[in-house]
């Protein structure tokens, strides 16, 4: 039993960066369509930052705001930049131009950031709780909080204010919500912007566990894309939960079968579970109009 | 008289293949050339999928892991020829396509990617996990195809590298000519039109699923015959070739080049093949300059390099 507990709290860790990834998927997809795939990155360059700001000097806390909003910045020059500049352009080209700036961001951290493996302490010290004859680190504690928190924030943020409900409007329909006065470009720029952060965000939670380098992101890009389709491409909520199960089912396989194919099960689950819901666990079937 | 496009297509492609050996400075030319052709022998079946059929993958270079390791593992454990190795593998790889294609063909766009990218990683994973069988993440020899003395015998008489180099041309051409047919034959009809609208072929009698999956298997059979090619050049094979990174690449040398056409998807992999090894001297820019390139030729490109460099030459009356 204690053993279960204990690849729970592993797999939910894991799970949250996950759900974090697959929520800056989801909002960028809301807002353009386009699955940007230099999401992983915003995660590398949140905890790399942090690294170097914090080896300044700086205390912790704000070593890691100045790596958000640094990271911010980037999403949204990669908006205005290189996204902005393609509009209309067919979606799997855009895709193209996110492929190519992951490469480009991790290519930039190679040269700022060289190679190596870094890392800073964890928020709470390093001892672990004791629950139920399994162990939990308290940085753990804060990845978990970390992605319900800022689940419940964007939920607020989405249904409770007028400028989360343009983002909404946006992605249901852009020209209609032009139409009624909502300024979509600045919509677009907003979302790659808390994108990012979130990206950061995660990679400042998960890199006192996990370490990070350059080339952290394409994984985590990856996982976050197979959790957020998982849940149901532009669900908040299949986001945190694919995330979340992606997670724990990884831990549970290392667990029990076999840790080396504790990626294999994860893309096994996925696609069973497309077979029986084509759209995810959450998506809505959409509905073709000709 | 005006060429069709197929004939001119391979005029270009020949003519491409023949002359471009006149300005190599070394022998080491001929292996980047022979990697363009197996990019490009590739990147052919992808414009079925991508272009013709309007349907992604992200999890091809698991066909061409199939290829590959046909040749590495048959003739070692079955004591099979080489050659019949790589076509064996084809037709396992069509065969697995078939049973893939048929439940993951009926998802869409970021679904398929993400299933097709499951499919990738699966075969990935099983190549360097069951090491008892495959050699694990080390990799694996591969017997000699006996292609080159076959071809001392009759009097070609080339080195390594020339050999390979102009081999995988002639593959590269059947390739190019086999997909060329494809696009005006009905199925290639059939595939336009399903990837204009789904609904629209449907009601004209199309079998959409059907198509879809024909153009996965011949795909699939592409990536394959790449893989085997690899396998027989190299005599050696690691996981890496089914790789998730080598799927993207595929997917990026189709669309960069112009998925629409067989010609545009060879020229980006030609491209995408090169640059590495031309950036090579800027050390550790490469990364950086490789994605800098490929967002600027995306941003002002947006149809590929091929269909955009083409249309700046006749001017804008098409």
């Amino acid at each position: 039993m204690s053993e279960l507990l204990q690849f729970l709290f592993s797999g939910l860790t894991v799970g949250a960066v996950y759900a974090l990834v697959a929520l800056g998927f989801t909002i960028i997809y809301n807002a353009s369509d386009v699955v940007n795939f230099a999401q992983g990155e915003f995660v590398m360059l949140g905890g790399m930052m942090t690294v170097f700001a914090y080896a300044a000097g700086l205390p912790l806390p704000l070593a890691a705001l100045i790596a958000i909003v640094a990271t911010a910045g980037v999403g949204v020059a990669l908006n205005k930049l290189a996204i902005e500049p393609a509009r209309g352009a067919p979606v799997v080209s855009l895709i193209i131009i996110t492929i190519g700036a992951s490469i480009f961001l991790r290519g930039v951290a190679q040269v700022l950031f060289g190679k190596q493996i870094h890392r800073f302490p964890s928020f709470s010290g390093d001892t672990p709780f004791r629950i139920g004859g399994a162990t939990i680190l308290p940085q753990s504690l804060w990845v978990i909080a970390g992605g319900l928190t800022v689940f419940v924030a964007l939920y607020l943020f989405f249904t409770k204010t007028l400028t989360g409900k343009a983002v909404l409007a946006t992605s249901n329909n852009r020209l209609a919500a032009q139409l009624v006065g909502i300024n979509t470009n600045w919509v677009m720029t907003l979302s790659f912007a808390l994108s990012a952060a979130i990206g950061a965000l995660a990679g400042v939670l998960i890199t006192p566990i996990t370490n990070t380098s350059y080339d952290v992101g394409i994984a985590l890009a990856l996982k976050g894309f197979a959790a957020a389709m998982l849940g149901g491409m532009g669900n908040p909520k299949g986001a945190l939960v694919g995330g979340l199960l992606l997670g724990v089912l990884e831990a549970l396989t290392a667990g029990y079968l076999s840790s080396q194919y504790k990626d294999a099960a994860a893309f096994v689950i996925i696609l069973l579970v497309l077979f029986i819901m084509p759209q995810g666990l959450f998506g809505i079937k959409q509905t073709e109009r000709v | 008289m005006r060429l069709s496009n197929k004939s001119a297509t391979l005029l270009v492609l020949a003519a491409l293949i023949a002359l471009t050996p006149i300005f190599f400075p070394s022998s080491f030319y001929y292996r980047v050339g022979s990697l363009i052709f197996i990019n490009g022998l590739a990147v052919t079946g992808m414009v079925i999928l991508i272009g013709y059929a309007g349907q992604i993958s992200l999890g091809h270079a698991g066909f061409a892991g199939i290829g590959a390791y046909s040749c590495a593992l048959m003739p070692v454990h079955w004591g099979i020829p080489v050659l019949l190795a790589a076509v064996l593998g084809a037709i396992i790889s069509a065969l697995l396509a078939f049973l893939v294609g048929r439940p993951i063909l009926r998802l869409k766009g970021y679904y398929l990617g993400v299933a097709t990218l499951g499919f990738g990683i699966l075969v990935y994973m099983a190549l360097t996990n069951e090491a008892w069988l495959t050699g694990g993440p080390d990799g694996t020899q591969v017997p000699d195809s006996g292609l080159r003395d076959a071809a001392k015998a009759i009097g070609i008489n080339l080195k390594n590298s020339e050999f390979w180099y102009w081999f995988c041309g002639v593959v590269l051409m059947i390739g190019a000519w086999l997909a060329l047919n494809l696009y005006v034959s009905p199925t290639g009809r059939a595939l336009r039109a399903l990837h204009g609208s789904e609904i629209a072929a449907r009601t004209v009698g199309v079998d959409v699923a059907r198509y879809k999956l024909q153009a996965f298997v011949i795909s699939a059979v592409y990536a394959s015959a790449a893989g085997s090619l690899v396998a027989l050049q190299n005599q050696f094979v690691t996981p890496d070739i089914a790789g998730y990174m080598h799927s993207i690449e595929w997917v990026t040398m189709t669309v960069l080049g112009g998925a629409g056409s067989v010609l545009g998807a060879i020229f980006g992999a030609g491209i995408l093949t090169l640059l590495p090894q031309v950036l090579t001297m800027f050390a550790e820019y490469e990364q950086l300059l490789l994605g800098l390139i490929m967002m600027l030729v995306m941003i002002f490109m947006r149809d590929g390099l091929l269909p955009s460099v083409l249309r700046l030459i006749r001017g804008k009356d098409e």
